[in-house]
């Protein structure tokens, strides 16, 4: 065995008692870490995929981020023009030639649209009329672009195809209405269209401003209704990775003209939000792994105390300096690998016990369980903090130590 | 013969807002194969001499040449090389590590050179204990043993690289007499057997009769051989 950790392990051993209440430090610090960080990372995963699967990865809008400059400004760029009594051009609606600039962002890479033109409607049934926002759809198209598939109660998008005139509700629209599947109800739009549409279709997000509000109907139906023919006002985007949003919508608003938002875009305070509970999370969990590495501290202090006489006697025989340093850093190496590796099969127990916990709430009949990350992040993270903070701790005494005159103990021991 | 060790001028001062002067112009040669005792009252500054020409301590004026090699100027970790290659230090008390065996004792300077292969090393350090007739305490603690064989085990690591000189500061000073005249017997055969070259720190006359040569120190100062050879004569009576 090397010299310097065979001393190292002496020293240890020597202060067994010390050296296992450091451990035992070490080991919750690292469990205590691993759990709350596969915890936090697990929700924040969680919690984006939500996101992320809720919403449309980029969503063209038929908008300009930027209002278009009057030509009269282009024209005069140096001169200073004052523009009077200036009337806004009314502009009809939504996406010019929508189906030449879908084809062109449906032949990018790793990218899947959908078409959609989404406007309000009146939805009436047995003499009771709520506001919806009727989405116009491509079944086909809109499946690949979302996860409305998953969240069907009853029937499905497929059914909107095979039904012309049909419409699938949300289930609190639904439940308003008291309206069930086959029920004929009458859509009436703001531009004086009205249809009776047949219920072939309901779903549940969780959501409840979704569940509400939304109902879906084909493009088509939608476009008659909205007196739109032809027309469409939204591109959904899903991309092969959703982080690639931002990058994606730049390049397809640069090509199309118009606003594409990225779901990060869309969701700037939730995640700001996420990035602080991060912090909050890295502070505490540091905290206890902090606390844990002063027994460390405690323990090679003591031992750097205690054995001022050894560490002359190592080096009147000829140990340099930095031996003696690597001498105390291996002791809290040794400390915080040992005290990691028990830490690790601590925490994986911990986190194997919050895995199990059911949540139940009163509006979801589905269980669901506590999302944690089962990834290496959180071990790997644990571990290097702890080795980190175990060598910290360390060096302090072991500096000490490492600075020992041997003559002076020799001296004050004579 | 020629000599192994040399100093010339050498003097410490402890600074501070009144210094003290420790060993003040010491000027000395060590030969070959000779064992010099050094001794002088209390404070007189005998350890701190032996500091200065083991190399733990660095001399605040004149230099030390060690066969030749004049050691001024070295850093720490080239006079802790040159402590660990051609010095061997025994101190009044043993300074063995406490959780390490009389064997792991004596090889820890020879696993620290990492010059001999472990089985070389752990025959080596056998031998010594044996030659301090230490072979059946090897396995044992330095809190298992007697502060005699504990002190013969310091020797032993001592001896361990085969050092150019050997030094002792009071070797016998904790000892008991049985002890100190086990220690004493070792340290004349080291000399006249294996022609050793000792510098040793004592007290005890009766240990510096077995010496070749005696230096005498008094308030930091070599006392001349003539003086010297008195004040010995003294501590004797």
């Amino acid at each position: 065995m090397n010299l310097a950790v065979s001393i190292a392990l002496s020293h240890l051993s020597s202060h067994r008692r010390q050296t296992l209440v450091s451990l035992l430090g070490i080991t919750l610090g690292v469990a205590f870490f691993m759990a709350v960080t596969s915890l936090m990372q697990g929700s924040d995963a969680d919690f984006i995929r939500r996101l992320v699967d809720g919403s449309p990865h980029v969503t063209v809008y038929d908008e300009y981020r930027e209002p278009r400059p009057q030509p009269v400004f282009e024209a005069y760029a140096n001169a200073t023009v004052e523009l009077r009594s200036l009337k806004p051009r009314t502009e009809v609606r939504g996406i010019r030639q929508y189906k030449e600039k879908l084809e062109f962002i449906a032949s990018l890479p790793h990218v899947r649209v959908a078409p959609a033109l989404q406007g309000q409607a009146i939805v009436t049934f047995a003499g009771k009329d709520l506001g919806a926002t009727i989405n116009g759809v491509v079944p086909d198209l809109m499946r690949r672009v979302s996860t409305i598939d998953e969240h069907f109660i009853e029937g499905s998008l497929e059914s909107l195809a095979a039904n012309p005139d049909g419409i699938v509700l949300g289930s609190g629209l639904a439940e308003k209405f008291r309206v069930g599947m086959g029920k004929n109800v009458t859509v009436a739009s703001p531009v004086g269209v009205v249809r009776t549409m047949k219920v072939v279709g309901l779903f549940r997000t969780g959501n409840a401003p979704i569940d509400e509000s939304q109902a879906y109907v084909l493009l088509k139906r939608s476009q008659n209704l909205l007196n739109r023919p032809n027309a469409a006002n939204r591109f959904i985007l899903q991309l092969d990775d959703p982080y690639e949003a931002p990058e994606a919508a730049k390049v397809v608003e640069a090509a199309v003209g118009y606003k594409a938002q990225s779901w990060q875009e869309a969701s700037q305070d939730l995640i700001s939000l996420l990035k602080v509970r991060r912090i909050i999370m890295n502070s505490v969990v540091s905290a206890i792994l902090i606390v844990a590495s002063f027994g460390i501290y405690n323990v090679i202090s003591t031992v750097v105390l205690e054995k001022t006489r050894d560490i002359a006697i190592m080096k009147s025989v000829g140990f340099h300096a930095r031996a003696i340093l690597l001498i105390f850093l291996i002791e809290g190496a040794i400390v915080g690998a040992i005290g990691s590796v028990f830490g690790v099969a601590l925490g994986l127990s911990m986190m194997e016990a919050l895995a199990s916990v059911q949540i139940k709430t009163p509006f979801n009949t589905e269980p669901t369980y506590i999302p944690l990350d089962w990834g290496w992040s959180p071990i790997v993270m644990g571990i290097g903090f702890a080795m980190a903070s175990a060598l910290a701790a360390a060096y302090l005494p072991a500096r000490k130590g490492a600075s020992v005159h041997p003559v002076d103990i020799l001296r004050g021991a004579a | 013969m020629s000599a192994v060790l040399r100093a010339e001028g050498l003097t410490r001062v402890l600074p501070g807002d009144v210094p003290v002067t420790l060993v003040e112009d010491i000027t000395l040669e060590i030969e070959e194969g000779e064992f010099v005792a050094i001794m002088g009252p209390s404070g007189s500054g005998k350890s701190s001499l032996l500091y200065l020409l083991g190399l733990l301590d660095m001399p605040t004026g004149g230099k030390i040449l060690l066969n030749g090699k004049d050691t001024q100027g070295l850093s720490e970790d080239e006079l802790a090389d040159v402590r660990l290659r051609q010095l061997g230090f025994v101190f009044q008390f043993h300074f063995l590590l406490g959780e390490f065996s009389a064997l792991d004792n004596v090889l820890l300077p020879v696993r620290k050179l990492g010059l001999l292969p472990e089985k070389e090393a752990v025959d080596r350090g056998l031998e010594l204990l044996g030659a301090l007739g230490l072979a059946d305490q090897a396995k044992k603690l330095p809190g298992q043993m007697s502060g005699g064989q504990r002190q013969r085990v310091a020797v032993a690591r001592a001896l361990a690289n085969d050092p150019l000189i050997l030094f002792a500061d009071e070797p016998t000073g904790a000892l008991d007499t049985k002890s100190s005249e086990n220690l004493r017997t070792i340290f004349g055969d080291l000399s006249r057997n294996q022609k050793r070259t000792i510098v040793t720190v004592t007290h005890d006359p009766s240990f510096a009769k077995a010496a070749d040569r005696v230096l005498f120190l008094v308030d930091g100062k070599l006392q001349p051989p003539e003086r010297a050879a008195d004040l010995f004569a003294v501590s004797v009576r």
